[in-house]
């Protein structure tokens, strides 16, 4: 069953002038962060959103927990367009994202507390089970964000996130800054918080490795476009696409030892100025005239497997 | 100890380094008894999670610790020659030249009000005895040995005006401008994607493989320095515990720790799997148990590990540890 409907969803960021500017009659800023992305994610899958700087990753991520506004189209849960608590974020900087004047129980009981979730005779108890199942010692909770580690901070972040109860997890990056023995231990957390509570990720990051070990399937955007999605297996197995092809390969493995690093050419354009047609047409081995006038739509290419390149058709 | 330098086939040969921080809290063994050394055209990976003691093995080369930091015993040898007994006046002629150092974060290493000509061409000119011009053709040579298109052009740019990758790149080709021996990265791809990244890893490869620069890699990411390197030293608590061969280390680890983190890294052959995680984290320095530092973390401690182990040789290899793999 489908939990989370994008569909044709656009942000565009305009930088207002100033009045210098409005005087010369220069036209504003826009970026088109999101570009007309459509795509689902179902009760208790994990779906991972993968892309560079700028891609739009984090902006569509936004949207989907509602702390964004898309300019065009809808994202629905579960049918209505306000999730209210059902979805929750957790964010990449465990360091900026918890008041640092609050101390754990209250960051982490605040919120149910004040929507009605637990009574406040229970909300001591509510937050020990809490920190517990986040793998952290209810002893602690009266100390503050600075007097813990960069992984216990994480695990506060999912604690409060899962306070009140909620369905989906927008997960922006949340294992980046972490070390690696760290890193696997969250993202362990994650995965028996998966299976002991039903949930359903939306888990956005750069890193293929941790999005290949823990999705169930993929979605590759480029400069605020799908260019592909499919089941994880398959992607990993079976690129399609010349840009999903040349990401996987540059991504480092441990199992590849004194390779040679072969980059993909070019940078990514900026936002600001998208190339036409394909938007990675220039650094496209592939490119064919088509490429640089049409932007190529999103189409089937095996059962459950969408790719955006004119190749393939 | 002579001090008459000793001839070797080493760029670099540390021994014994030990950098302690004296804070209020106590003395910070950051770097405590670490020994390696790296070959002409050699790809060293020093790897370890924060705070164990990786960069400040990286500033210690370079002389570049800051108080209440202080180099209390070992020696570095640049070929042959200790850079701890050098004066600062010596060492400055050293750095940028024979040793340069490729930060995390460019800016450290770029002044935002300087155009990238004028920090190349002085760069150079500290260095070598060339005009102004000649300097200038070897700044644009070195950016475009590193990839950046019209390089003339960039040259008159200011650092702002590059992409972080670019940046770093710049950065790589002001740290390569006087062909060093020794180059020590610490971190340099961290912050970037991996498109870039695999764009500065290439270019790191062949700048060794063509002019033979040593390189010490320093990183927490065991899967670049798979691809990179040739030796890897796993550091941990400020110690070396585990060094060989890139394929020894990361297919036969001997040390429990750098078991632990090689299970960590999510591997394709072991999709959605738990990742084997290694229990707590590193104890904080000031506060280290007696005996082996990662005793509390492991599975294999027992009574004897309440003594220090030492760095054994084991069929070739390094390991610090009683009960090794």
């Amino acid at each position: 069953m489908t939990i989370l409907d994008i569909e044709r969803v656009t942000k565009r960021f305009v930088k207002p002038l100033d009045l210098a500017e409005r005087i010369a009659g220069m036209k504003p800023e826009v970026v088109q962060a999101v570009d007309d992305v459509s795509f689902s994610v179902k009760e208790g899958e994990v779906v991972g959103l993968v892309g560079e700087s700028g891609c739009g990753k984090s902006t569509l991520g936004r949207m989907a927990a509602g702390i964004l506004e898309p300019s065009a189209g809808r994202i629905r849960f579960r049918g209505e367009e306000r999730p209210g608590l059902k979805v929750q974020m957790i964010f990449q900087d465990p360091f900026a994202s918890l008041n640092p004047r609050m101390r754990v129980e209250d960051i982490v009981g605040e919120a149910p507390l004040v929507h009605g979730i637990v009574e406040r005779e229970a909300l001591g108890d509510y937050v020990d089970e809490l920190l517990l199942r986040c793998g952290l010692d209810p002893g602690y909770k009266r100390r503050y964000p600075h007097q813990f580690s960069g992984g216990q901070r994480s695990r506060i972040g999912i604690a409060r996130a899962l306070a009140v109860k909620p369905e989906l997890l927008v997960c922006d990056e949340a294992v980046a800054a972490l070390d690696v023995s760290i890193q696997a231990q969250v993202l362990n957390l994650f995965m028996a918080l998966r299976r002991d509570l039903n949930l359903t990720y939306l888990f956005i990051s750069h890193d293929l490795g941790v999005v290949e070990h823990l999705s169930d399937r993929v979605v590759i955007m480029y400069l605020g476009r799908v260019v592909e999605s499919a089941p994880a297996e398959e992607i990993f197995r079976a690129p399609n696409h010349p840009y999903t092809q040349a990401l996987l390969r540059q991504v480092p493995r441990l199992e590849t030892r004194r390779t040679d690093f072969q980059p993909i050419v070019g940078e990514i354009p900026s936002p600001l100025a998208p190339p036409p047609g394909c938007h990675f047409h220039p650094r496209c081995p592939h490119a064919r005239p088509v490429c640089r006038e049409k932007a190529p739509a999103l189409r089937e290419v095996a059962s459950g497997h969408l790719s955006a390149c004119h190749l393939n058709g | 100890m002579s001090s008459i330098p000793v001839l070797s086939a080493s760029t670099l040969e540390v021994e014994d380094l030990k950098t302690h921080f004296f804070t209020r809290a106590g003395v910070v063994r950051a770097v405590d008894g670490v020994s390696f050394s790296v070959g002409p055209g050699e790809v060293l990976g020093l790897v370890g999670e924060s705070g164990c003691g990786k960069t400040v093995t990286g500033f210690s080369i370079l002389g570049l610790v800051d108080p209440p930091g202080h180099i209390v015993g070992g020696r570095v040898l640049l070929e042959g020659r200790n850079l701890l007994r050098l004066k600062e006046e010596e060492l400055r002629r050293i750095r940028g030249a024979r040793v340069a150092m490729i930060f995390q974060d460019p800016i450290m290493t770029l002044n935002p009000v300087l155009r990238i000509d004028t920090q190349m061409v002085e760069a150079v000119r500290a260095h070598q005895d060339v005009g102004a011009d000649k300097a200038l053709a070897l700044a644009r040579e070195a950016l475009e040995r590193v990839g950046i298109p019209s390089p003339a052009e960039r040259l008159r740019a200011y650092p702002h005006q590059f992409s972080g990758g670019m940046r770093q790149r710049v950065a790589i080709a002001i740290a390569m401008l006087n062909r060093p021996r020794l180059i020590i990265a610490d971190e340099p791809t961290t912050a970037l994607d991996v498109t870039i990244q695999a764009q500065i890893l290439h270019e790191a490869q062949k700048l060794c493989r063509e002019s033979g620069t040593a390189l010490i890699w320093i990183t927490h990411d065991l899967s670049v320095v798979a691809g990179l390197a040739d030796r890897i030293c796993v550091m941990y608590a400020g110690r070396i515990v585990e060094s060989g061969t890139v394929d020894e280390v990361l297919d036969r680890p001997l040390h429990p720790y750098t078991q632990g983190l090689i299970g960590s890294v999510p591997s394709r052959n072991r999709r959605g799997a738990p990742l084997a995680q290694i229990p707590g984290m590193m104890p904080r320095l000031t506060e280290l148990p007696p005996g082996c530092a990662f005793r509390a973390r492991c599975v294999r401690a027992a009574q004897e590990c309440m003594q220090m182990p030492e760095l054994r040789n084991r069929q070739g290899r390094w390991v610090r540890c009683h009960y090794p793999l």
